[in-house]
């Protein structure tokens, strides 16, 4: 069953709200990436007001889904959800990488209780989300009823400790562990396939017995059949690859790796990124385009 | 002589004295620590039996997960369990954990605070004929550099043992370092052992100022600073030993107090020099009671293959070397 036309809507206007929530944090903080959280708040948005089992007014409570960030450098789409979805003000926001913030510039857990764990350092996510999922299993069996969820980007699977994860979950057929990558095809120095190629990706990961699938990291209908199709696989753990435009939102920015690690600094690109944010309320037709049908 | 109060083995300066691998302390003492709490788990990277974790692997089988040859992953997946509310320990050859996983410790279990177990198996040139790829000399100084961090280097198996079953109770990212081969049992299981205290093993009776010395040892080495007593005490020296099987926290007090007490000090750790037991023992000194000391270590230099005793001579950490530095730091003083 698809996600219900209302639904859709009310995930759109969630993913504009916590756009411009980014591009205001971004523009505040005066440093931090531009080109990840942009192009991953589709999926934290569907995640947190949809598919995850989570409590805002009880965020340690046993029972809930894990999700791990593991590229922690995404972290405004983080913190920008979490507030989002009740976690904590959202006049907190403004103070990302400031002194004494609860934002650390990469997610620390211990000064943000709501986090399952600290990131920054690439490629240890997904073995820490195989940990937990693992001590799950241990304590209450296979159908434990919990998921966990990793996300990851595809220039960390340059890291040997992603695919030690990957082979590990394989190998314990970890059925309630998720993996989304957010393949937007760029990093740090340039794009993806001319920094270290990773195609082909899912053969990749289907040669370590994941179920694979590929989809519109932007199109909710999408991610939600994918999520399911991950939940109904009994055997194996799942991985998402979802294909996503870096810097989504801005669109002077859109797909260009030079965005990965910087925020709008210049006065010519504050411009931009104010433009964007004052086109962001009409981007409700954007997100209705034949892309997102 | 041999401090009563510490109920050592009294066979301890016999020939015959027995030997035990410090690694079957730590087996014995993870299988006791497995049976008091089901919350502890076992994670080892494809070296399950010479880490002495086999019996737990036995005993608790659903309670063990095999990592294969991956020391990153065996720290992070360690740190996943560890949220879930485990008390992971994770074996391997010290060299690769925390050698080759340090960031990962660094970041998912001392930065996340989770109280995830690390033995460093085979530590020290004594591992021998392995070569110096595999003998961890920078281990202590890697992660007592770790803010939260625990690190203990037991003297011997009961030491391990009872170091491992300590270590279990806290929840604390704790380093355990074990060596490679038998060494000679010198505690009892009536030896007083806790976390972050160092124990008087030996005290002269002679009451001489001038000639008044303190050994501080860590690890197996205890035993031949214990003998090099013996033989200054004889002499006439009035030397004292110290057991620093808790390298952090450092027993400040204790080793303030036989600073003042002895005013000459000589370290020993089968370790570099750099970053060991030593320096944070001139660290804690420099800041509060400087006293002469000279370092026995390994010198800026890796190991090589040879007998265990070989490299112990070739690299000046023996009972002589100890002897000589005790002559040395007595006439600093």
């Amino acid at each position: 069953m698809s996600l219900a036309d209302e639904k859709v809507k009310l995930l759109e206007q969630k993913a504009l709200d916590i756009r411009r929530s980014i591009i205001e944090m971004l523009i505040e903080a005066k440093s931090g990436h531009t080109a990840g959280p942009l192009d991953m708040t589709d999926i934290f948005t569907y995640l947190y007001f949809h598919a995850l089992k989570h409590d805002q007014k009880n965020p340690s409570w046993q029972y809930r889904d894990r999700l791990v960030l593991s590229n922690g450098h995404i972290c405004p789409v983080l913190y920008a959800t979490l507030a989002h979805a009740g976690y904590f003000p959202l006049s907190e926001l403004n103070t990302l990488r400031k002194l004494g913030s609860r934002l650390q510039g990469h997610p620390h857990r211990e000064w943000l209780s709501m986090l399952e764990t600290s990131s920054g350092p690439l490629g240890s996510g997904l073995s820490q989300t195989v940990g937990m999922a693992l001590a799950d299993r241990i304590d209450n069996g296979r159908t434990s009823g919990k998921q966990f969820y990793c996300l990851m980007s595809d220039g960390e699977l340059d890291c040997g400790n992603s695919w030690e994860g990957a082979m590990l979950a394989g190998k314990e057929k970890l059925q309630n562990l998720t993996a989304i990558i957010d393949r937007n095809n760029i990093q740090i120095d340039g794009f993806t396939e001319d920094i270290m190629p990773l195609n082909p990706l899912a053969d990749k990961w289907r040669a370590w017995n994941w179920h694979v699938q590929e989809v519109d990291g932007h199109n909710f209908r999408d991610i939600d059949r994918a999520i399911g199709e991950a939940h109904a696989v009994f055997d194996k753990p799942s991985v998402i690859i979802a294909y996503t435009i870096p810097s989504k939102g801005i669109p002077e920015f859109e797909r260009k790796f030079e965005w990965h690690g910087k925020p709008p600094t210049t006065p010519g690109e504050i411009e931009a990124a104010h433009k964007a944010l004052k086109e962001i309320r009409t981007m409700g037709g954007k997100v209705e385009s034949p892309h997102h049908s | 002589m041999l401090n009563p109060d510490q109920k050592l083995n009294p066979k301890l300066f016999d020939a015959d004295v027995e030997q035990i691998y410090i690694r079957t302390g730590f087996g014995e003492g993870l299988l006791k620590a497995g049976e008091m709490d089901q919350r502890v788990v076992g994670l080892c990277a494809d070296l399950v039996e010479s880490t002495h974790m086999l019996g737990f692997k036995m005993k608790f089988p659903e309670r063990y997960i095999e990592i294969g040859v991956a020391e990153q992953n065996l720290a992070t997946v360690a740190s996943g369990m560890a949220a879930m509310g485990k008390i992971p320990f994770m074996t391997s050859y010290a060299m690769f954990s925390p050698g080759r996983n340090w960031e990962q410790i660094r970041t998912t279990i001392c930065y996340n605070n989770v109280p995830v177990k690390i033995a460093g198996a085979h530590a020290g040139i004594s591992v021998g004929p392995d070569g110096g790829t595999h003998q961890a000399l920078e281990d202590m100084a890697i992660m007592r550099a770790l803010p939260r961090m625990v690190v203990i280097s037991p003297c011997d198996s009961i030491e391990a043992r009872k170091a491992t079953i300590a270590a279990a109770k806290t929840p604390d990212p704790t380093y355990i370092r074990l060596a490679r081969e038998k060494t000679p049992v010198m505690t009892t299981d009536d030896t007083p052992f806790q976390i972050g205290k160092a124990q008087i093993v030996f005290k002269s009776k002679n009451s001489s100022s001038k000639n008044s010395v303190g050994i501080i040892a860590t690890g197996a080495l205890l035993y031949k600073a214990l003998k090099v007593a013996k033989k200054l005490d004889e002499e006439g020296k009035n030397v004292t030993v110290l057991n620093v099987s808790t390298i952090k926290p450092l027993d400040e007090q204790a080793i303030i107090h036989l600073a003042h007490e002895t005013r000459a000090l000589v370290t020993v750790e089968e370790h570099q020099i750099a970053g060991g037991m030593g320096s944070a023992v001139a660290e804690c000194l420099a800041a509060h009671f400087p006293v002469p000391i000279e370092f026995i270590g390994v010198k800026d230099q890796f190991g090589q293959s040879g007998r265990p005793d070989e490299l112990i001579e070739l690299y000046e950490m023996g009972e002589k070397h100890i002897y000589q530095a005790v002559q040395k730091v007595l006439i600093r003083k």
